[in-house]
């Protein structure tokens, strides 16, 4: 898909897990033994054959950089176009951009010299796998300015303000953009992936930026509902979004689930990672492993159960895991025992600690934590 | 003037064989492209061997069914081997204006490459072979090579005294110059041997090539001829000691047994020093999944892996399936195979994208063989099926499909030891 341009905001979010992203950005943080979020994004743009792929960044995006390089992974690394790390574009007028306006603005240049007919826009806070084909198709077919990408989901306790509700005629024309309104039960959630016309895109970025508007979803879907033709599209498969640590924790064990697993993680629909050239697995003697998800470079001597191991975690001898999240480099000591537990990358939890949260309430160890 | 592919040194690896003695497993592969450790290929050690001695340019010579090694080594990006100036290139025989030849013997595969390693002016040529599990850092043996102001290093290990006919054994003074030379003796006089690693110095090397080239009666082998008329003509040859661990992996018992090897925990290969990474090109498959009820134990595995069932003793590769009530024990299961409930797998090499039938038992275990010259390890080529409730005796090479009944087939024929236009090991 050689017209459509990928953009891909990779910061958005970030407060929702700020545990998490002190020193990494959102596209960044690690999920699912050896991804991290971008991945998603960036696997869902290739499989559906985008071609050009611009990451708006803005603060923290060393580990994003490091992770991408120059995009090989994604197949991304081309001659002309391919992956694009796009970072502040700082000048007077506009700063540190406060909205997805701002930062688009920021980018203009980028935008205008793309050949490009169309421009997909996507965040980095959930686990979801699709191709856009038949999405850009009803773009096309029902004539939209925008099409809006929802996934009729239940709300439940406060609704974050992240959250846009949308409100979808039978024709699937959007009438109305609710910006997290005081709703529950289910309720169709736009997924923060759009389709637009590059030109209008321009035009709509500018004309914002001239009357200091920068909310993307105030400012142009809830503002513009009447005036612009949106076209809801309905995403059906699986997915999970961050809008907590809680949450962050529970879709990584929802891992464990065949069914989601084969819904992310379909053959003929990889999701590309950067490869780290770890060794297998390393099963030893009196290793007792149930319901669990491990990536390379493990070495389990202990019991591990009902967890997610990231790359290159160490389970010492005679040490328990339960209900926890292990994040890459982690080295958890002979006789050690932890439940409901994430800890973050590199944590060294020493010989014969416990560590026990709740369900509810999982115990998080911050990056390179000794215990 | 800075001449950007001026090389000091470069590394041709041989890797035309057949590797007939991996009966169906290379079948359609090449030895050096068979699956190794999990998540390897066997040429991966040399090729990462290579790049961390800091070796940039590598020449692949192949000539057995290339296509896979071919798309596997592609530009060479997984072991960093895609650089501006050098990387790695595969190398075929191919045609000449004097005509064309398959490549004939070790050292003719190199004589036909002369242009090749002289686009790089290189001052020394590391010559490899493709089918050897091991870590050495190459830049030691360059540096002895140097020190001793040497035509050519030979690599070399102490073998078992029992197994020293199988290899090019040799004898050196105290400072290390080789003073004897003889492949596969039958009376070995030592038990030092030549690891089939060489180092030349170019001049002394494209002089011998061509001189052996001439010669209508050499084998056109390093071992055999080149070793022999360079000790004969009086050049400066040393053994350089090698420590550690090396394996040749040529034939179905030595693959297994190297696989098995990794199992163990105070193995000196070490899998995952990542001061010297075994590079590979990956799989992109999500984590290993270990079920509920399985029981995995004394095992390596690798992505894409669900095991539901039990593992002992074994190596899995990437997509490996392991139902619910399967057992495999003491084991090597290759990329993509299933092995159904209830199945049972004992002491097997199950090759790629095979389907092991509900049921069926595959192998056998030792103490359960009253007869052990019946016992051996089993192997099941790529892309078979064993029916449900088949039966696979110990020792069999299974390489179509396999159904209740089917005719056992024990102790494949010892295929010759050299076949023609095999590149053999010196």
């Amino acid at each position: 898909m050689k017209n459509l341009l990928g953009i891909v905001f990779s910061n958005m979010h970030e407060h929702m897990v700020s545990d998490l992203t002190p020193h990494r950005c959102m596209g960044s943080v690690p999920v699912g033994g050896r991804y991290r979020l971008i991945d998603f994004v960036l696997s869902t743009l290739a499989n559906s054959g985008v071609e050009d792929v611009g990451v708006i960044t803005k603060t923290n995006y060393q580990s994003l950089m490091d992770h991408l390089g120059n995009g090989r992974e994604w197949d991304l690394s081309r001659k002309t176009g391919g992956l694009a790390i796009l970072p502040p574009f700082s000048r007077t007028e506009t700063g540190m951009y406060r909205g997805r306006i701002e930062a688009l603005y920021g980018i203009m240049g980028y935008l205008r010299s793309s050949p490009a007919t169309h421009v997909i826009t996507c965040d980095c806070d959930m686990l979801f796998n699709t191709t856009y084909d038949d999405m850009l198709l009803s773009h096309v077919e029902t004539g939209a300015d925008i099409t809006v990408m929802y996934k009729k989901m239940p709300l439940i306790g406060e609704v974050s303000k992240d959250t846009c509700v949308l409100s979808v005629e039978e024709n699937g024309r959007v009438r109305d953009v609710m910006v997290a309104p005081p709703l529950s039960g289910e309720q169709n959630v736009y997924l923060n992936i759009m389709i637009i016309s590059k030109s209008l895109l321009e035009y709509l970025v500018s004309s914002c930026f001239s009357r200091n508007q920068y909310s993307f979803e105030r400012d142009i879907l809830q503002a513009g509902a009447r005036q612009y033709h949106i076209n809801a599209y309905e995403y059906t498969g699986y997915i999970s979004r961050f809008s907590s640590l809680q949450t962050y924790y529970d879709a990584n064990l929802a891992l464990l689930d065949s069914e989601v697993r084969s819904q992310l993680f379909p053959r003929e629909m990889p999701i590309y990672t950067k490869v780290r050239d770890e060794a297998p697995v390393r099963y030893g003697l009196g290793s007792k492993v149930s319901n669990s998800l491990l990536a390379d470079g493990c070495v389990v001597e202990g019991e591990v159960e009902n967890s997610v191991l990231f790359r290159g975690v160490t389970v010492g001898k005679g040490a328990k895991v339960k209900n926890s999240v292990i994040m890459q480099g982690t080295t958890i000591g002979e006789g050690s025992s932890l439940e409901w537990v994430m800890t973050d990358k590199n944590v060294t939890v020493r010989e014969s600690r416990m560590l026990t949260g709740f369900q509810t309430y999982p115990v998080y160890i911050a990056k390179g934590s000794v215990i | 003037m800075l001449k950007l592919n001026k090389k000091k040194w470069i590394a041709m690896i041989l890797a035309g064989g057949q590797g007939s003695r991996l009966l169906s497993l290379t079948k359609r592969l090449a030895k050096p492209a068979v699956p190794f450790g999990g998540k390897y290929r066997i040429i991966d050690f040399t090729l990462s061997n290579c790049v961390n001695s800091g070796i940039d340019t590598v020449g692949v010579l192949t000539q057995y069914q290339p296509l896979l090694l071919n798309e596997y080594i592609g530009n060479g990006q997984p072991w960093d081997l895609d650089r501006v100036h050098g990387g790695v290139f595969v190398l075929p025989p191919y045609q000449q204006s004097s005509g064309s030849d398959w490549y004939t013997g070790t050292a003719n595969a190199i004589y036909q490459n002369l242009q090749f390693i002289q686009r790089y002016d290189p001052d020394y040529v590391l010559i490899l072979s493709g089918d050897h599990i091991y870590k050495m850092d190459y830049s030691k043996m360059l540096k002895f090579h140097r020190q001793h102001q040497a035509d050519c290093t030979i690599a070399t290990l102490e073998v078992p005294r029992h197994e020293a006919d199988r290899f090019g054994i040799l004898a050196s003074d105290e400072e290390g110059r080789i003073t004897s030379f003889e492949e596969k003796p039958a009376q070995p006089k030592s038990n030092m041997a030549s690891m089939g690693i060489y180092i030349f110095s170019t001049k002394t090397l494209v002089r011998y090539l061509e001189e052996d080239a001439l010669d209508d009666a050499s084998s056109k082998d390093f071992g055999k001829n080149i070793i022999p008329a360079m000790l004969g003509s009086g050049a400066r040859l040393f053994a350089y000691p090698f420590e550690g661990y090396w394996k040749d992996v040529g034939t179905i018992d030595s693959l297994w047994e190297a696989n098995m090897d990794l199992l163990d925990p105070s193995m000196p290969l070490d899998l995952g020093d990542p001061q010297w990474r075994i590079y590979a090109r990956n799989a992109v498959r999500p984590p290993q999944y270990v079920g509920r009820d399985a029981v995995v134990q004394n095992s390596i595995v690798t992505e894409g892996a669900e095991i539901y069932g039990e593992v002992d003793f074994s190596v899995l590769f990437a997509g490996v399936v392991v139902e619910p009530g399967a057992t495999v024990r003491d084991s090597i299961v290759m990329p993509g195979t299933v092995i159904r409930s209830g199945a049972v797998v004992d002491y097997a090499i199950i090759a790629e994208g095979c389907e092991i039938g509900r049921g069926a038992r595959v192998g056998s275990r030792p103490e359960d063989t009253p007869d052990k010259s019946l016992w051996g390890v089993t192997v099941i080529a790529e892309g078979v099926t064993v029916a449900p409730g088949a039966v696979v005796p110990a020792k069999a090479v299974v390489d179509g499909d396999w159904n209740i009944g089917s005719a056992v087939v024990l102790d494949a024929p010892e295929p010759a030891e050299k076949e023609a236009g095999e590149v053999v090991r010196a």
